[in-house]
């Protein structure tokens, strides 16, 4: 008698398949790709170099490029990104890490009030290639501080791309974007799928990036589930439990369908709308807190567009509108899998 | 592009071999002279060595007589520039100018000092600066005319945007600094701000992170004496704005910032040394912003006259032209000559602000991204076609009206 995980096992090796690969070596692959495609690009910020960096996502980067491509800083998180602003004017890439999403705050001024305009400043004179790596949002038990979900804060701030990748792939592919944009990027990695798998073959993806063979993420949701009957639309960390509640319902006898945002900015309402036309029902589902937030401009644009092939009002389901909770209060608050459930029930299927 | 892998050098070891020249401890050499470097009397005469407030290792040559008349020409021109731009504010041609009059020998000089390469993150009082590196004046003076937050290309003239939020440009220089040393690059970057913006957290992150990385970069502080009402001692507790570089492990001067012989000499020397590899330097440069902070300012409500005019005394154009005209330099017709260039200047300004810009409601779209995203686009459309209309029924509604 075999294990289901055995069997998988057994499975993936028949086929001889990749290998399962962490979200997180997705990441650091990329990165070590785009600097070796790049000398411009460098890598620094807090514990990113001897460390590697407090999740391990900078491991290996000074030792392959060397402490002047990849180095720590002083503690200073505004000093990170206002310095980086600097070497991105005067020809360089920085990819720059803030340790937790709620260390990124002191840096807010030079993100918003430097970061986002100094291309219009400008009028296009100056460009920004600056890739800000946020690990963002809960999941882990983490302490105050360590669990915030400030996506809202850069994706109000116009200027900023905000892209949110929830697959080993997209990690990748995301992160290969942004360092490749000319345009400043807030790249918001969900620290709980740090430690995610999927079997994808960085190789191939490294090949496909460098040959320009796949069309570009940015900007572009992904149909990550097709279904008829609803359609649940999630971004980072909110995606694999959308994915969850998408297969139990499918026990029940209902499709639905999974969009992932992908790219927060810019926003693709035509993959998104397309979506809800046709399927008729649609719930938002983020884990930040739902007041003023990504789901409500989310569920407004769809509401705006989408009115006449709606049998439902759009529904969300959001963190509450509370500072994140203290680890023994977390699973009270994350979005989960009956909660989507729920929402979906209540979407008028008598009508 | 190609980083140098050389080593990025220690900051002890860097800051020892800029000592070894002048024969100090590393502490003489960080810690600012008592008082002030100053050269030239508040009367005009040279001082004798002896009274320039200087100590060993904190002596400075005196720079050639051709190389103070060319500066004070461009004092004669700094003065009508600042003049003119109040005039400019109050005729509605300018929102707004903060004046950097009486700061002119530190506006003149903090151009002076750098080489074309170098890099200048100024900011909003330092347009005069601005226009002494290069920039075209009418350019330099859009961002206070409303129809554009910047006014001309940074990498043009090797100029940041003339920066609102206080000492956050520090920064952006310190970054600039920074990837010009990875490539090897001999590049010094002056980064600019006034007494109360040493108050601001990016002050001490900025230079933290140069002195830590050892870069190439003069801080250079005018001490005006007021952040719009609030004056120095409600800032810091430090015996001097330039005593706070020796924390950073970097050297401070502090100098007379309305004598510009003494400010080029200052900063000519900490140009120098930054591009020979010595890491950062701080010079504070002792002023008085003689005006207001800006036209909407009522400075009577914080400071008194006898004050201002004991600065008035102290003006950096007076005393250069004292010197000039006793060594010879400046004849009436030299004077003459600096006149008419000051004024073709402020012409140029009158001309330039004079009338209505042509402005494109498009371009509120347009630089936001390198590329408009598909939301930009559609607004785009919709504020074209809510122009358009408004233009078709515009006629109808002023019939109405009369």
């Amino acid at each position: 008698m075999t294990t289901v995980a055995e069997a998988a096992a057994a499975r993936a090796a028949a086929n001889a398949g990749p290998e399962p690969v962490t979200f997180a070596k997705a990441l650091t692959t990329a990165m070590a790709d785009a600097m070796r495609a790049d000398d411009g690009v460098v890598v620094f910020g807090e514990d990113v170099a001897t460390l590697g960096g407090v999740f391990r996502i900078t491991d290996g980067l000074q030792k392959e490029f060397g402490a002047q491509r990849c180095f720590d800083t002083p503690l200073a998180e505004s000093g990170i990104v206002g310095m980086a602003l600097g070497m991105a004017m005067n020809g360089l890439r920085p990819v720059i890490e803030m340790q937790f999403d709620a260390f990124a705050y002191p840096a807010f001024e030079q993100i918003a009030s430097h970061v986002a305009k100094m291309h219009n400043r400008t009028r296009g004179k100056v460009t920004l290639p600056l890739v800000i790596r946020v690990p963002y949002a809960g999941g882990i038990g983490g302490v105050e501080h360590h669990c915030d979900s400030s996506e809202a804060y850069y994706a109000h701030t116009p200027g900023l791309k905000v892209f949110t990748p929830s697959s080993v792939a997209d990690a990748y592919r995301l992160l290969r974007e942004a360092i490749a944009s000319d345009d400043p990027v807030v790249f918001m990695e969900p620290k709980k799928l740090y430690w995610s798998k999927e079997a994808v073959s960085l190789e191939t993806l490294r090949s496909e990036f460098d040959a320009g063979a796949t069309p570009r993420a940015e900007g572009r949701a992904a149909v990550v589930r097709p279904g008829t009957d609803a359609t649940i639309i999630a971004y980072g960390p909110a995606v694999p439990p959308a994915l969850a509640a998408a297969e139990a319902a499918a026990l029940e006898g209902r499709s639905v369908e999974v969009v992932d945002v992908r790219t927060i900015v810019p926003f693709d309402d035509e993959t998104v709308c397309a979506s809800v036309r046709k399927t008729g029902r649609a719930v938002v589902v983020a884990e930040a807190q739902g007041f003023a937030s990504v789901a409500s401009e989310i569920t407004a644009r769809v509401q705006e567009r989408c009115f006449h092939s709606l049998a439902a009002p759009v529904r969300r389901v959001t963190g509450f509108d509370i500072p994140f909770p203290a680890p023994k209060f977390e699973h009270w608050y994350l979005p989960g899998v009956d909660r989507i459930l729920d929402t979906l029930d209540e979407l008028q299927w008598e009508d | 592009m190609t980083i140098s892998v050389s080593s990025p050098g220690g900051g002890e070891t860097s800051l020892a071999e800029a000592v070894k020249n002048f024969g100090i401890s590393i502490e003489d050499y960080m810690l600012p002279v008592h008082g002030q470097i100053q050269i030239l009397s508040e009367d005009g005469t040279m001082l004798p060595e002896d009274r320039r407030g200087s100590s060993p290792g904190h002596q400075y040559p005196v720079p050639p007589d051709e190389e103070l008349l060319a500066a004070y020409r461009r004092l004669v021109i700094g003065r009508r520039v600042n003049d003119q731009n109040s005039a400019l504010v109050r005729q509605g041609r300018l929102a707004v100018y903060p004046s950097s009059h009486g700061q002119e020998a530190c506006q003149v000089a903090s151009a002076l000092c750098l080489r074309d390469g170098d890099w200048m993150f100024p900011t909003y009082r330092d347009a005069v600066a601005v226009m002494t590196r290069g920039v075209d004046p009418v350019d330099v003076m859009t961002i206070f005319r409303g129809d554009w937050h910047g006014g001309y290309d940074p990498h043009a003239h090797q100029v940041g945007i003339q920066s609102t939020p206080l000492t956050t440009q520090l920064l952006h220089g310190v970054g600039v600094a920074h990837a010009a040393k990875l490539r090897g690059e001999d590049t010094v970057v002056l980064a600019m701000c006034g007494d109360g913006a040493t108050s601001e957290g990016d002050f001490h992150e900025a230079l933290n992170f140069a002195a830590v990385f050892q870069l190439p970069v003069v801080f250079f502080v005018q001490n005006n004496q007021y952040a719009i009402s609030v004056p120095l001692a409600h800032q810091t507790a430090a015996p001097s704005l330039a005593h706070k570089a020796v924390g950073y492990g970097m050297a401070g001067e502090r100098v007379d910032g309305n004598d510009i012989v003494a400010l080029l000499a200052v900063l000519d020397r900490a140009v120098t040394l930054a591009r020979a590899g010595s890491g950062p330097l701080l010079v504070e440069a002792n002023t008085y912003r003689m005006q207001a902070h800006t036209n909407a300012d009522d400075a009577t409500r914080y400071r008194n006259q006898a004050e201002v005019e004991a600065w008035a005394a102290k003006d950096p154009l007076n005393r250069m032209r004292h010197y000039l005209r006793a060594a010879g330099q400046l004849t009436d017709d030299v004077e003459a000559s600096f006149a008419r260039d000051a004024e073709e200047v402020a012409q140029h300004l009158r001309e330039g602000l004079s009338g209505e810009p042509e402005i494109d409601p498009q371009d509120l779209f347009r630089y936001v991204f390198t590329e408009p995203t598909p939301q930009l686009r559609e607004q785009a459309a919709f504020l074209a076609d809510e122009i358009a209309r408004s233009a078709d029924t515009a006629p109808a509604d002023l019939a109405k009206e009369h």
